[in-house]
């Protein structure tokens, strides 16, 4: 049945024999549910969650960054028991902060990012900013969310065998990679670094059916009368998103598998001739003759165009978010989504300038410098055109309106910190400092996450049929504001004072280059820990306004796209009337209009 | 002036002023652009709120001047680009030539977690190596029957260099990847087992500074930490001949265990 | 409520939506194999003199196998027109000689070339020895002819205990015909027809010896990529045999008697993806049976 031509009956109450009428049973209404609703907020709530475990353990990092050396006041007891060779006496052993940083690079990007900003919203929203009755393919859509949740379990599997999770690095460079978690202490296939890298091919595969489903629904069920340049840019986003996906993550796949072979059958891919590890009792046992950089190369093959996966949902919603609260269309849509486009295609282009110390010739260097240099113009001008969709505007300060407003000036700062280090001279001194952290810190804590609160408090509604409490959401994002500053900006300090990543003991060792900085540490902890305690506000405001929200109809926002064209929340089969796109996304305040905004839908 | 107001540490190398001034340059240019955004960013939200503004204007802005600015921005990376950025590499890449005469070279060797400094000794030649003889006295397994190998100086976190010469490193490892981060000279290059990376420089300032390792190794990494030494000549010489003297086989240097030299003084209020 | 354009194509993009999808994920599995092919290119690449092994497969075994491969690629075709005339007997019939030959592709992969590999030994040996074992090298025959040398000697290890008991300090290698008599211009390029094994054993002092397995991924890189990637695109077989599988199964026919085309469509995309299987041995074949 084309859903363009026929009317479809579902939630009319209709007895239509071949259609999806029959009450559906617990488990396959929640749990095992093949509908895109359903399973965005799978993703969503299984993301938040993720994403909350990744902050928890950054919370804990920054003690041992603060104080390092000191047993955890109050929750080490508790630790110590759970992780007795982690924490001994709730004090954090060296691989102990490493597998924390490892995991929370891991879980913040694959399980708490991805999931919420491109397959919650990506998953909920897209089919109905489209019209479409559901994802092109339901049950792969299922399958993808599974094999996402068996990934994660994986993942956190890690944390309890022996040695616990992995401790190389979110990147896992080999050969230390290689020889993590082997020897005699180590179980052969129970170790942390292996289970990380099972759980990537998990996590990959999922994403990888994620983006086959997304692409086909946008090409194939977009309502009559739904021209490209009528898309709303939160579905261009998810599009570009779901392409970088697709192409750039199965070179990570494949190099997961060399390294899983490397570790489990004894294959020397990344392992080059001759290693001596005193650790492991002097020259290893292996053929040698592999490639350490073949795993870099690789690895930032996907994990450059992933940060663009991490940014291009959230400037979706963003976009969404001012359109709506300034009452007036996107100012250079076009000119976005082109931008969009290029930086897709563009992100495969510029791996190497995360690997500028390897050695690299001059010819070599400068193709990366210069397509890296090339990549910050279009984010330029998405950007611009965000905030020059402001003037002229009647700006309405609501909540999700605040997260997005923030987002401009905080990817700003972070995008900015990315042009010094597109130089190759002067990474050089800033390769693997802590200017890194802040650079995408910036862009992916106040950025990305600021643009998922957004996101969140605007479609809350679409999703349970009530609103968020605006009290708690403007506590929520003040106090967010503040501190995640606090964390971030001193970063920029210690980061040009020389000060490196990943030191356990927060910069002690090293007197001449950190003690002018050391003391920003306490103050960047407690800043993390402050944040920890302004999101109870969000927690709080999530679950209480499930029953206690004020009850919306339809289109609480009075916005435009198809999304708000359907009840709230929207039924099996998502519109009750075939819909019919009659103009472009953002038509607000159009001239001569009765109403301020002129919907989509709405002939 | 930016620089120092973010905290950078003194430059001690004759091309690192260069990065300083483009590292200057750089955030002059990202701050310029910044609050130039913010105050039209800020102004935006005050003049255009509902309650000065309750009727949008659909049109929004009309003038061309976003186009020109961001045609600005693309003008003043190209010109960072291609005026500093690409010539200031070329210069790191093609540096002196290894033979040409008044050179310096150290070989380093990184491993878990200690630096290696392998100097060619008065011959000027590097003795023969081999991998089964690597351990714990003899850190970069020298072959001693090698005559060339005999005079060569290999010491534990500590590097000396003479003031005011070329030095050329070259930067391997024997386990995993480490990274010498010579902050100080602002250089820095990556120790890949299985490759020999050269970096060269010119120390002009004496004094001792930090040599880090920049890329993370295993659960010591954090206090690998090794330390560079720029002596004046004579100084230096007088310490290539202490080691000299016992300098070859066996187990002439005082093989370090995984801990950093002792503290070193802050150079930089030294000098 | 059901999804449009699952049979027929929608009339702006003239496409199904499965169509799509596999392209797309066709798409991917072209990186993924990419990335794989990369590993081999840049490991190849860097392999020092003679290190990269050359003629050890069995090029009239592989020949086969490409054969038997583009013989069902065909054969899934002809399943599809079959349907789209809606024979389905004909549909039926050329399925089950696609499933048969996919069986004997993974059959002999799995049951002769692998095994044949595996079962065989190599033993590299340190530079500074190889004079010692010229007689079974032969590199200053290879080096006056401008060729790479030989780092290795393969063959079978009569005493396997060697493997593993530190006390023995020799393996004993019946060897290869190159390493058998390595002057003759005979072995100076791989040939076609595998040359037979000789009688002769060496004795190789383990001392003498760099690093030695038996020809499993860990021998060297090349064997490394060489399972990985066959490994792969077995497991690809492997899963095309389950859906042609599937698709000998009643509800296929109950799915031909209530709509023809939309099991064509099905037969179409897995034919895609066979058709994918297929591209991706003939890389294969090349890359590691002729180079
Ligand atoms: C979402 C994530 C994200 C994004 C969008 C970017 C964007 C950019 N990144 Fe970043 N980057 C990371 C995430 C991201 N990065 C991560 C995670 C790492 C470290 C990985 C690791 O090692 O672990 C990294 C590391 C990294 C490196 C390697 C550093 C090193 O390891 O030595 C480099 C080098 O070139 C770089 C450059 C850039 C550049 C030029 C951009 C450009 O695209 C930026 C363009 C944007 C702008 C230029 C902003 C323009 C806006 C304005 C001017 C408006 C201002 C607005 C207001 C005031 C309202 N990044
Ligand atoms: C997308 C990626 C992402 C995100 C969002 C974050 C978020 C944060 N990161 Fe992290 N970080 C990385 C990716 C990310 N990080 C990576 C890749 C590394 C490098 C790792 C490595 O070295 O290998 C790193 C490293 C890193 C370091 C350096 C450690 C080191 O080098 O030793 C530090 C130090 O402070 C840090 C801090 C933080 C903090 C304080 C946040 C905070 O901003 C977190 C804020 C989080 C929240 C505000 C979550 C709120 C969620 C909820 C409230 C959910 C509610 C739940 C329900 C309603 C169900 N991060
Ligand atoms: Cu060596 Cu870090
Ligand atoms: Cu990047």
């Amino acid at each position: 049945m084309e859903i363009s031509t026929h009317s479809s009956h579902s939630g009319a109450g209709h007895d239509d024999g071949h259609h999806d009428h029959h009450e559906l049973g617990f488990w396959s209404k929640y749990v095992f549910s093949t509908d895109h609703k359903v399973i965005g907020i799978q993703y969503g709530l299984s993301g938040l969650l993720f994403l909350f475990l990744g902050f928890c353990l950054m919370m804990l990092m920054r003690w041992q960054l603060a104080y390092p050396g000191q047993a955890l006041p109050y929750f080490g007891a508790v630790l110590a028991k759970v992780f007795p060779q982690e924490m001994p006496n709730g004090i954090m052993t060296p691989d102990f902060y490493n597998s924390l940083g490892a995991m929370h690079g891991t879980i913040m990007v694959f399980l708490g990012i991805v999931p919420v900003s491109f397959a919650a919203f990506g998953n909920y929203v897209v089919p109905l900013q489209i019209g479409a009755p559901d994802m092109a393919f339901p049950k792969l859509n299922m399958a993808s969310f599974w094999v996402f949740f068996i990934g994660g379990v994986i993942m956190l599997i890690s944390f309890f065998v022996p040695g616990g999770a992995a401790k190389s690095g979110w990147t896992s460079y080999p050969p230390l990679a290689n020889i993590a978690d082997t020897g005699p202490a180590f179980h052969h296939i129970w170790n942390g670094q292996t289970l990380w890298l099972m759980g990537m091919v998990f996590l990959i595969t999922s994403s990888l059916l994620g983006s086959v489903n997304i692409i086909t629904t946008v090409i194939q069920l977009r309502a009559p009368g739904l021209t490209w340049m009528r898309l709303p840019f939160f579905t261009w986003a998810i599009l570009v998103t779901s392409y970088i996906l697709l192409l750039a993550f199965p070179p990570l796949e494949a190099a997961g598998i060399m390294q899983l072979m490397d570790r489990v059958a004894g294959t020397s891919f990344f392992s080059p001739n001759g290693l001596i590890v005193s650790s492991l009792g002097g020259q290893l046992d292996i053929s040698g003759g592999g490639s350490p950089l073949l795993w870099q190369h690789l690895f930032w093959f996907l994990a450059h165009p992933e940060v663009y996966v991490l940014i291009l949902p959230a400037l979706g919603i963003v976009a969404e978010v001012i359109a709506n609260n300034t009452r007036k269309p996107l100012w250079g849509y076009k000119a976005m989504v082109f931008s969009a486009l290029f930086l897709g295609f563009l992100s495969f282009l510029v791996w190497a300038h995360h690997m500028y110390l390897t050695g690299m010739g001059t010819k070599v260097s400068a193709f990366f410098q210069t397509t890296t240099i090339m990549i910050s113009v279009p984010s330029v001008i998405i950007l611009t055109a965000l905030l020059i969709s402001l003037w002229g505007g009647s700006i309405r300060f609501t909540t999700p309106m605040l997260f997005a407003t923030a987002f401009l000036p905080m990817f700003g700062i972070g995008g900015l910190t990315g042009l010094p280090l597109a130089f190759n001279s002067l990474d050089a001194y800033l390769h693997d400092t802590y200017y890194i952290i802040g650079h995408f810190h910036y862009i992916v804590a106040p950025g990305t996450i600021f643009g998922i609160f957004a996101g969140v408090y605007y479609w809350y509604p679409k999703m349970t049929g009530r609103t968020m409490s605006d009290t708690l959401g403007k506590l929520h994002f003040w106090g967010s504001l503040i501190t995640i500053n606090g964390i971030f900006f001193p970063m920029f300090l210690q980061g040009m004072a020389g000060m490196h990543r990943r030191w356990y003991d927060g910069g002690h060792v090293y007197e001449q280059i950190s003690g002018p900085m050391l003391h920003w540490n306490s103050f960047m902890s407690w800043s993390a820990w402050l944040l920890g305690i302004v999101q109870i506000f969000f927690i709080i405001n999530v679950f209480w306004s499930i029953r206690n929200g004020r009850k919306v109809n339809t289109n609480p926002w009075d916005a435009t796209t198809l999304d708000w064209s359907t009840p709230s929340p929207p039924p099996h089969g998502n519109f009750d009337k075939p819909v019919t796109v009659y103009r472009g996304p953002y038509e607000y305040s159009v001239p001569g209009a009765a109403k301020d905004f002129s919907p989509q839908a709405e002939a | 002036m930016l620089n120092k107001l973010l905290g950078m540490p003194l430059n001690a190398s004759e091309h690192g002023f260069q990065v300083d001034q483009m590292l200057e340059f750089v955030h002059w240019i990202m701050l310029v652009l910044f609050v130039g955004w913010s105050t039209f960013f800020i102004f935006t939200l005050i003049r255009f709120h509902k309650s000065r503004n309750p009727k949008a204007d659909y049109h929004g802005v009309k003038s061309k001047a976003s186009t020109h600015i961001e045609f600005m921005v693309v003008l003043v990376e190209s010109v960072f680009l291609l005026g500093f950025g690409i010539p200031l590499w070329g210069k790191r890449v093609n540096g002196p030539k290894p033979e040409g005469g008044d050179v310096e070279r150290v070989r380093v060797v990184a491993e878990q977690y200690k630096w290696n400094f392998h100097y060619p000794g008065a011959d000027g030649v590097i003795g023969r190596r081999k991998t089964e003889l690597v351990s714990a006295s003899n850190p970069v397994g020298l072959d001693y029957t090698d005559p060339a190998a005999k005079d060569d100086i290999v010491t534990a976190n500590e590097m000396h260099l003479p003031v005011n010469k070329d030095v050329i490193l070259e930067i391997s490892s024997k386990d995993v990847i480490h990274s010498l981060s010579l902050q100080f000279m602002r250089i820095g290059q990556d120790a890949t087992p299985g490759l020999v990376s050269p970096i060269w420089f010119k120390p002009v300032r004496t004094g001792e500074f930090e040599i880090i390792c920049g890329q993370l190794c295993g659960y010591g990494h954090y206090l690998m930490r090794g330390n560079m030494v720029i002596d004046s000549a004579e100084d230096y010489q007088a310490w290539l001949k202490e080691k000299a003297a016992n300098a070859g086989a066996p187990a002439a240097p005082a093989a370090g265990a995984a801990t950093p030299a002792p503290a070193a003084p802050p150079a930089g209020a030294a000098h | 409520m059901e999804i449009p354009y699952t049979v027929k194509p929608r009339p702006d993009t003239g496409l199904w939506n499965a169509k799509i999808g596999i392209w797309l994920f066709l798409a991917s599995e072209v990186m993924l194999f990419g990335g794989l092919f990369s590993a081999y290119i840049f490991l190849r690449l860097g392999a020092e003199p003679g290190y990269w092994p050359k003629g050890l497969l069995n090029v009239p075994v592989g020949t086969i196998n490409t054969a038997i491969l583009i013989a069902s690629s065909v054969s899934v075709v002809f399943a599809w027109a079959a349907l789209k005339m809606r024979n389905f007997k004909r549909y039926r019939l050329c399925m089950m000689f696609t499933l048969l030959c996919g069986v004997v592709f993974l059959g002999v992969k799995l049951g002769y070339e692998w095994p044949a590999k595996y079962h065989h030994f190599g033993a590299f040996i340190k530079p500074e020895a190889r004079a010692k074992y010229e007689e079974f090298l032969g590199n200053e025959h290879l080096a006056a002819k401008g060729l790479h040398p030989r780092v290795e000697i393969s063959g079978h290890l009569e005493n396997h205990d060697a493997l593993h008991d530190k006390e023995i300090k020799e393996y004993h290698i019946r060897l290869d015909a190159v390493n058998a008599d390595p002057t003759s211009p005979a072995n100076d390029h791989p040939h076609f027809w595998p040359r037979p094994m000789s009688d002769k054993v060496a004795h190789v002092a383990k001392e003498d010896v760099q690093w030695a397995s038996m020809f499993l991924p860990k021998h060297s890189t090349y064997f490394a990529v060489y399972y990985t990637i066959t490994g792969l695109h077995g497991l690809h077989v492997l899963g095309g045999l389950v859906m042609f599988a599937y698709f000998l199964l009643p509800v296929s026919t109950r799915l031909y008697q209530k709509d023809p085309d939309h099991l064509a469509n099905r037969i179409e995309v897995v034919g895609l993806f066979w058709h994918f299987v297929d591209l991706v041995w003939i890389f294969v074949f090349p890359l590691f049976y002729l180079l």
